[in-house]
């Protein structure tokens, strides 16, 4: 499998990253390059392999339901570019 | 009087307990080493006056008698921890400005610990690369060069500083981090012991994620000793950070009884790839002699999906990066792009592309393609498949060893410049550690020689879960067998 | 209802699903110990884990876990010991992770089917695909700057569960009773509050339509639906604005659509998040997660009775007939009041609860609900107490006033909310039952209008009504009924 322009395009908007036109046509030499080279694991034989989950043998551990943690907005919002009247501010979205 | 610069952690320890030094004056010298060594660019940040305030602390612990053996050690912190109130920004330009307001658990037991901070190091951003070149703050300098060369060569990467400082005699230790071979490799480009626990064993919270199912904290140090007592702070259970274990911490120090007798020592066929350079492959032939020498029995092992580990690696990282690295958009902390008119897709596009180097930016796009609708299974899931049969490669071979043996690196440090135009080229330096990354198990880099060029070359021990003792005692076996004790002659900075 | 939707090129039948967002009552969050209370100034209930800052982690809330299973349990649904988290990706300002922790593929609830009671007496099988845990959003504000957003993390990272039905509905009724039905069996199992002015419950609502016997059509969803009655009109309006689209010639674009209240109508989404494509994975900061069938059986031994359960109860314990039972349990408030105001009229009466159950669920189905809705308000905002009603109805029990006249009091307590003692002591309504007392006032009627007793005893019988009302006249309602039947009919009857 190999990337085009119009792909690589496509993930750097999924990805939310401006691509200028130059650079695309470099990106998808990088991508395929590194993508036909991770074609290898096509040679595998993982019929009937689970997917890995996690390498620790452990159980997920659960908390106990009480408020230990918060209230202190303004360590949150200390290094935000932007905060007016204790919220985040981001340039305005049109739903 | 001894150099203060000089020390073994575990030297300094000793002297600091037996009243022979204060932590202030060994903190002292190391600040004004570190001053004198800009030209390696190790240190993105220098905390003068809080590694001053923490060393009196710690004289003052060794003083009434509650001092810990990492008190009053002056250490460096690579820039991805998280330290309350100082620069962690994992040495990119998005997280511009960023200062948490809280510490990371690791830097946390060690601070608790007694421990003096010195600094933030440079690091591959993100920790994404083998070289450190991939740095907002620019290269790092190895302290080594080969004989007679006058041009730089690399650390090695991510934890490229942390090495660097160790090395250069800026720093007694420093923390580095692991996913692929973060210290390993750097630990082996710049004549040092890194060690990289077993996954969970150490904390990830409060470290700046890159890939959340490999990353793991651990000490880069001047000597396998100094591996155990820094390890022994950094590691424990942490209930904030849902896959550390719940294991006790064992006394590592205690383990290194320097007896492998009758120990089984894998040695895996398929790590002699193609183009090895014939000098590592001596060295790694001269590795099995001495442990061989030291009373253990080495076993022929076959681990046989090493090769598909790099891809494999390749995979699945970039994947959980393209996901950890959605939260840098110009938001709650660090860069932000602005413009008139600038929407908001608009403003997260441009602070992405200003804010990420392009190492990150290819490996955000690959780990978005291979998550993308339709490419999920033939990618993603079929790597996920590979990595349980590369742990399983493991499992089966430990049923016949207790650890393995391999190079650490299939090169000595390169020249900085050398491979920065060919990503894959890089990739394949990782090529022996990031097995044992994907499964999780715990490795360590030991010093064991120089190359003809006269730089630094690592053998690699590899353990089973949670065999961090055993490693590190077969680990000083081979130390001191190899007796690795070449310098970097210094060439930076005042009397060069 | 009819299932069918007549456009002007003959039938069409419409198929629905609903994904209903319910909030989980929990403390603090789902992976983050802030606080989940509604109302708060904003980020004030925010950690540097729910502002995903640098290097956070989440921990799982084990109330979460619970709150999830009771939900799968109230539903009849299979419980999954084994589930998956999974990061759902992509970037919206709310959104602080730039992932919203989900489960994908392996959810902690899987299949179970609802029966939904119709207004016609008819009763429909709805299938749940599943219920997954997930983390809400923030709150983005768009009207409090000119050209900012501003963002408020509070809710982020609160739990939710997402209930996701089989496209098993046909009309805006059924949607409207499956909805009613989860939301009845969250709250009776204590695991979502329901309220949905607070948005603790909402629903993204799927509409497609075909012609009837074809496959499915594209569906569009409309978001964040937050009453009964919008989705009800979404239902119907999108219905109508497909039929036209398709019978026009067109084709319906697979949407996300808004609901505007002003016109009733749904629109696309201007800020079209262009080609979903949301990547989902497992979260690698996550394991499985995994509990045994024994913490299944424990949260299920200890579940709170549900509606189903308590209606059968009523109607074979307390002889409650089926509707009566039906409108008690549909609110869970309103279930409790009648049970607290049963065992309270019983204290009162000293009469058995056998005895009780009808008069009590009359009274508190007619009385109570028909004066509540002309005030316009909920059963828990009653102006009249558990031990006020209590003390209504034993007064009429022990007969010191009728039936009638408890009406009168009841009116009367509503106004002053003074007690019925004390408005029965006031205004002198305690019932006459001296029979003496009674028959020297019937002799008195009897004797006045001698005509009528004639045209009675000449097989008038009607009449008789006639002279009890004039002997309830001349007491102003008080005289017991039945001491008057017993000694008028005699006497009439000569």
């Amino acid at each position: 499998m190999s990337v085009d322009k119009e792909t690589v395009a496509k993930i750097a908007n999924l990805a939310r990253i401006e691509v200028s036109e130059d650079e695309l046509e470099s990106t998808v030499g990088e991508l395929n390059n590194i993508l036909d080279w991770v074609e290898q694991l096509s040679e595998v034989d993982t019929d009937g392999v689970a997917a890995m989950t996690s390498v620790v043998a452990a159980d997920l551990p659960r908390r106990e339901d009480k408020v230990t943690d918060g209230g202190y907005r303004e360590a949150v919002l200390k290094n935000a570019p932007v905060a007016e009247h204790g919220f985040f501010a981001v340039p305005k979205v049109i739903e | 009087m001894t150099d203060l610069t000089k020390m073994t952690l575990s030297a300094a320890r000793d002297g600091l307990q037996g009243g022979d030094f204060t932590s202030a004056e060994i903190t002292e010298a190391h600040l004004s080493a570190i001053a004198d060594a800009s030209d390696l660019n190790a240190f993105i940040e220098v905390t003068s006056d809080q590694a001053m305030d923490m060393a009196a602390k710690a004289d003052a612990m060794i003083k009434d008698g509650s001092a810990k053996a990492m008190t009053g050690i002056p250490i460096a912190i690579k820039d991805l921890y998280c330290t309350k109130g100082v620069h962690s920004q994992s040495a990119s330009h998005i997280l511009d400005g960023f200062k948490p307001e809280y510490e990371s658990t690791v830097t946390s037991n060690l601070w608790a610990d007694g421990a003096v901070m010195l600094g933030k190091t440079n690091q591959d951003e993100f920790a994404m690369g083998s070289s450190n070149e991939n740095s907002y703050y620019g290269p790092v300098k190895n302290p080594w060069r080969a004989d007679g060369e006058t041009k730089d060569y690399v650390p090695g990467g991510s934890s490229g500083g942390s090495a660097a400082a160790v090395a250069a005699n800026i720093s007694i230790a420093a923390t580095g981090t692991d996913t692929g071979g973060s210290i390993r490799q750097p630990a082996s480009f710049a004549g040092l012991v890194g060690l990289k626990p077993t996954y969970g064993r150490c904390s990830r919270w409060g470290m700046i994620a890159f890939a959340s199912s490999l990353d793991q904290a651990g000490p880069l140090t001047r000597s396998v000793r100094d591996a155990a007592i820094m390890m022994e702070s950094m590691a424990g259970y942490d209930p904030k950070d849902s896959t550390s274990t719940n294991v006790p911490v064992p006394n590592y120090e205690a383990a290194l009884s320097g007896d492998i007798r009758g120990l089984k020592v894998g040695i895996p066929k398929e790590y002699r790839v193609d183009g090895m350079p014939g000098e590592i492959e001596k060295l790694w032939s001269q590795g099995i002699d001495w442990l061989k020498s030291a009373g253990a029995q080495i076993v022929d092992i076959s681990l046989p999906h090493t090769k598909y580990a790099l891809p494999t690696y390749y995979i699945v990282a970039p994947a959980e990066c393209s996901s950890n690295l959605a939260r840098y958009d110009g938001v709650k902390y660090g860069l932000r792009v602005t413009g008139d008119n600038l929407s908001l897709d608009d403003m997260y596009k441009k602070t992405r592309a200003a804010g990420f180097g392009d190492e990150v930016k290819r490996r955000i796009l690959i780990g978005t393609y291979v998550l993308s609708a339709g490419y999920y299974d033939a990618y993603y899931l079929k790597a996920q498949r590979v990595r349980t049969l590369i742990a399983g490669d493991f499992k089966a071979a430990y049923e016949k060893c207790d650890v393995i043996l391999t190079p650490t690196a299939p090169s000595a440090a390169f020249a900085l410049g050398d491979k920065v135009s060919d990503p894959l080229a890089m990739y394949l330096n990782d090529v022996f550690t990031v097995p044992a990354s994907l499964a999780g198990l715990p490795g360590i880099s030991i010093p064991a020689g120089l190359s003809a060029e006269g730089l630094p070359l690592g053998l690699q021990l590899l353990g089973q879960a949670f065999g961090e003792s055993e490693l590190l005692n077969v680990a000083s076996v081979l130390e001191s067998a190899a007796g690795f004790t070449q310098k970097p002659a210094k060439w930076w900075g005042e009397n060069s | 209802m009819s299932n069918l939707y007549q456009g002007a090129t003959g039938d069409w039948e419409v198929v629905i699903g609903l994904e209903i967002h319910a909030q989980v009552i929990s403390e603090s969050k789902l992976f983050s110990g802030a606080a989940t209370k509604f109302g708060s100034e904003p980020n004030t209930q925010v950690s540097f884990v729910c502002s995903a800052q640098p290097g956070m982690l989440p921990v799982i809330n084990d109330e979460c876990v619970r709150q999830a299973v009771r939900t799968g349990l109230a539903m009849g649904c299979q419980i999954n010991l084994r589930s998956v988290f999974d990061r759902k990706n992509y970037f919206y300002a709310d959104l602080p992770q730039g992932y919203q922790i989900s489960q994908f593929k392996d959810p902690i609830v899987g299949e179970g089917v609802l029966t939904v009671d119709l207004e016609d007496g008819s009763t429909k099988d709805i299938g749940v695909e599943r219920l997954h845990l997930e983390q809400d959003a923030g709150k983005s504000m768009h009207d409090q700057h000119p050209n900012m957003t501003y963002v408020d993390l509070n809710r982020s990272g609160v739990a939710l569960m997402e209930i996701v039905s089989k496209p098993d509905m046909r009309n805006a009724e059924e949607a409207g009773a499956y909805f009613k039905k989860i939301r009845s069996l969250v709250r009776y199992a204590g695991t979502c509050d329901g309220n949905m002015d607070q948005g603790s419950m909402r629903a993204d609502v799927n509409v497609s339509v075909r012609r009837p016997g074809e496959g499915l059509g594209i569906r569009t969803e409309t978001k964040n639906v937050n009453s009964i009655r919008y989705m009800m009109q979404v239902i119907e309006s999108e219905t109508r604005r497909q039929v036209d689209v398709l019978e026009d010639g067109g084709t319906i674009n697979q949407e996300t659509r808004l609901f505007e209240v002003a016109t009733g109508t749904t629109r696309t989404m201007r800020s079209k998040e262009e080609a979903h494509d949301y990547r989902y994975f497992p979260d690698p900061d996550l394991l499985p997660l995994e509990f045994s069938q024994e913490f299944v059986d424990e949260l299920a031994k200890d579940m709170p009775e549900l509606a189903d359960a308590k209606k059968a109860r009523f109607i074979k314990d307390l002889h409650i007939n089926a509707y009566n039972a039906g409108v008690l349990v549909a609110e869970k408030e309103s279930a409790d009041y009648f049970e607290e105001l049963l065992a309270a009229t019983v204290d009162k009466s000293g009469k058995p609860v056998s005895e009780l159950g009808t008069l009590v669920s009359n009274w508190v189905s007619g009385d109570l609900f028909g004066a509540l809705k002309k005030l316009g308000l909920g059963i828990s905002e009653s102006p009249v107490s558990i031990a006020h009603a209590a003390e209504l109805l034993s007064l009429q029990i022990d007969g010191t006033i009728s039936g009638r006249i408890a009406k009168e009091v009841f009116e009367n307590m509503l106004e002053s909310g003074k007690s019925p003692e004390a408005i029965v002591e006031e205004k002198g309504l305690r019932q006459v039952s001296d029979t003496g007392e009674i028959e020297a006032m019937i002799d008195e009627i009897l004797a006045a209008n001698a005509d009528k007793v004639e045209e009675y005893r000449g097989g008038k019988d009607k009449l008789y009504g006639f002279f009890v009302g004039q002997v309830m006249k001349n007491t102003g309602g008080k005289a017991n009924p039945q001491v008057v039947n017993q000694l008028l009919r005699p006497k009439l009857d000569g």
